[in-house]
């Protein structure tokens, strides 16, 4: 199975090839090396850029602007914070304008802990990047919905940023992707570089398909009774695990809904579940104080204030300047798997 | 009868002179064609400060003082839509280069009075924010420097297309000091993909109300251009024909070599920098309309009545529209959300515009 940045990799191939997708750019995008994370190795229309955030994102609208329909990478959205206002004239060229500009760009930037990347590569974005009206932001945790919501992002006519959780990006998928060979080792040999000289190389593309995860829509990846978790992104497999885990320890059995699309998101999926179940655990590791996280609770309580048996939660990263390196620092700032465990068997198992 | 043009006949043929500015000089049908398009954007610039203190408008912000650059540049420009034509990123004060490419005044009335018919903003944005796709004018931003980020994208798209369609961009001296002045020139000079863009500084000497001088040590802004082998020059912006034949050369370069030049128009800020300060007349500054209007009297192709009928009827012109743009429907709360999106088949929740927060329960 394809990992997850292999994915991506796919699904801009498939854009550039099918979707109209005229420039995927950014500080070492293009050759030699596609990326330093490679999700951009041996695409046609992949170049590089300047060290230079703001030149990025302003070229991208600049691009737009003239119809053409392009991709950029920010490094690491540790790095995106000078890029904050422009980020917000994208999100609002159209409707500042009365509809006279689309602003059809996507922005991709690896986001989150997970790789031991200390103060400035272990930075989450989603919370900052859900006060931007005007873009829709999507967060994969796996492989097959890395290739279908690059392939909405990319069809989208509107900004859309794709955050990339660091920690998954060489993470197999469960599924294939429409098109992938069959052997892993195959796909490796097809579409990742060498190490080493890459000068003669070129991909050979697996047949891919079309395949589009449509924004706003939630996955249901466990279903149960006894509570709801709501996650996306690194968090999200943790959450899985520790339903299988407690389903087998205490018989405990969960929704858990990867959200997917940060915004728009998934309203009716998170409402559904906690009609049933009156139990729910938001899970996210962006910083506590004004988290995304928190707006979706405002809106439970809001919404489903008489439904609850217990009090909704959040379990979240937090509020400190940074991640520290040494791993005693990381695994005690943002959530991790015991805690998320004890989160969720507490949340099913308070007295109502 | 005002007399407006001096035709002498010869052989039953009109001939014109020439207007000489220094070195400079343009046909007297051309001079007259910038002047009256310089006293149309200045009277509708006037007829807004009015808005804005008689309450038909708020905020005012605007170019009168850089009419003697702007209309010549709108005029050159190579106007229309797509990569074949020019795209401007332009900033608030470039009333005299929408004018002269066309603009109606009632389209920047309509903008100061906020209303639904405001073809540019929908009444969202302030006055001087214009936006016209079919012209390439993209959205003008009221946050300084900008432009200067997003400017080589269009140029990097007019640079694959072919063609000769540019790429200009507008800001003034303060925002050069904004870190995207700098990305505007690595940008536009990537070694084997320099970008014809056209990079054009206004200096009035001010930031608000921060002398220039006080903060920039450069002798001139275009000569930081030089480490980056962009060419540049300064230009006297209150002289309309010096400016014409700076944009000519500028444009001709931009247009034939692909790559950068640097203009920077020296020009007057004749109402202070916004409504916020006043918007009181400046009397220790060049006005170039003033002046110009002058040189065409001294030179014979217009009278003191030609030069006052070019005035009324600019000032007839700018109450008609306010009158028009006053009778004309407002947003209303029904609009607060609209054109947030734009239609998309992979999107479940706003298939078509904004609808509010997600629902569905």
């Amino acid at each position: 199975m394809a990992t997850l940045v292999q994915a991506v990799r796919l699904a801009l191939h498939y854009g550039e090839t099918y979707l109209g997708v005229t420039d995927i750019f950014g500080e070492d995008v293009g050759p030699p090396l596609g990326g330093v994370f490679t999700a951009t190795q041996g695409l046609r229309t992949a170049w590089n850029s300047p060290l230079d955030e703001r030149g990025i994102l302003g070229m991208a609208m600049g691009i737009a602007y003239a119809g053409g329909r392009p991709v950029c990478e920010i490094q690491f959205c540790d790095y995106a914070f000078n890029t904050i206002d422009l980020m917000k004239i994208a999100g609002n060229q159209r409707w500042a304008s009365g509809g006279n500009y689309d602003m059809p760009i996507v922005l991709m930037t690896p986001s989150g802990s997970g790789i031991r990347g200390s103060l400035y590569h272990s930075h989450s974005f989603e919370s900052w990047a859900s006060r931007l009206a005007g873009w829709k932001i999507v967060m994969p945790s796996n492989a097959l919905d890395a290739y279908g919501l690059m392939l909405s992002a990319i069809a989208d006519p509107n900004p859309v940023m794709v955050l990339l959780p660091k920690a998954l990006l060489r993470v197999r998928g469960e599924q294939k992707i429409p098109g992938e060979p069959e052997d892993e080792e195959e796909l490796k040999r097809m579409i990742d570089a060498p190490v080493g000289d890459r000068t003669g190389w070129q991909p050979r593309w697996p047949p891919v398909q079309e395949y589009f995860v449509p924004l706003g829509k939630a996955a249901l990846v466990r279903t149960g009774h006894h509570a709801t978790v709501v996650s996306y992104g690194r968090t999200l497999p943790l959450c899985v695990k520790a339903a299988d885990e407690l389903r087998e320890s205490h018989g405990l059995m969960f929704d858990v809904l990867d959200l997917r699309s940060i915004f728009p998101y998934d309203w009716h999926a998170i409402s559904q579940s906690v009609m049933k179940t009156g139990r729910i655990l938001i899970v996210n590791e962006d910083t506590e104080v004004t988290n995304f996280g928190e707006h979706l609770l405002r809106r439970v309580i809001d919404h489903h204030y008489y439904d609850l048996l217990v009090r909704p939660r959040v379990l979240l990263g937090q509020h400190i300047p940074g991640i520290g390196l040494n791993q005693e620092y990381e695994k005690n700032s943002v959530p991790q798997l015991p805690q998320i465990r004890e989160a969720m068997r507490a949340l099913a198992t308070e007295e109502a | 009868m005002a007399r407006e043009i001096v035709q002498p006949e010869e052989n039953g043929l009109a001939v014109l002179s020439d207007i000489t500015s220094g070195e400079y000089s343009l046909p007297a049908e051309r001079c007259l064609e910038i002047y009256r398009l310089m006293v149309r954007a200045r009277a509708m610039e006037e007829r807004m400060i009015k808005m804005s203190k008689s309450g038909e408008g708020y905020f005012w912000i605007g170019g009168p003082g850089e009419e003697a650059f702007n209309v010549p540049l709108g005029l050159q420009v190579k106007k229309g839509r797509g990569p074949d034509y020019d795209y401007l990123h332009l900033h608030y004060r470039n009333s005299g280069t929408l004018i002269a490419m066309g603009m109606p005044v009632i389209d920047g009335i309509r903008q100061m009075a906020m209303t639904w018919t405001d073809r540019h903003s929908r009444g969202r944005n302030f006055v001087g924010h214009y936006c016209v796709p079919e012209w390439n004018v993209v959205p003008v931003c009221s946050v300084i420097g900008v432009a200067w980020v997003k400017a080589p994208g269009t140029a990097h798209v007019q640079k694959r297309y072919g063609g000769d369609g540019i790429t200009i961009v507008v800001g003034g001296d303060a925002g050069t000091a904004e870190g995207d002045f700098g990305s505007c020139m690595i940008w536009s000079t990537r070694p084997g993909n320099e970008l014809p863009v056209l990079m054009i500084v206004m200096n009035n000497g001010y930031g608000i109300s921060t002398p220039a001088a006080t903060q920039h040590a450069e002798l001139h802004i275009v000569d930081r251009g030089k480490p980056f082998g962009i060419p540049g020059e300064v230009v006297d912006g209150n002289d309309p024909i010096a400016s014409w034949h700076a944009i000519e050369r500028a444009m001709r370069y931009v247009r034939q070599e692909r790559r950068p030049y640097m203009i920077e128009a020296l020009v007057s800020r004749l109402y202070g920098h916004s409504s916020s300060s006043g918007a009181m007349r400046v009397k220790d500054e060049r006005d170039c309309v003033a002046e110009f209007g002058q040189k065409l009297i001294e030179a014979g192709v217009l009278d003191e009545e030609g030069a006052s009928a070019i005035r009324k009827a600019a000032l007839d012109e700018c109450e008609k529209a306010l009158e028009q743009a006053l009778k004309e429907p407002k947003p209303t709360a029904d609009d607060v959300r609209r054109f947030t999106y734009a239609s998309s088949f992979h999107d479940v929740v706003y298939p078509d515009d904004y609808t509010g927060l997600p629902n569905g329960d």
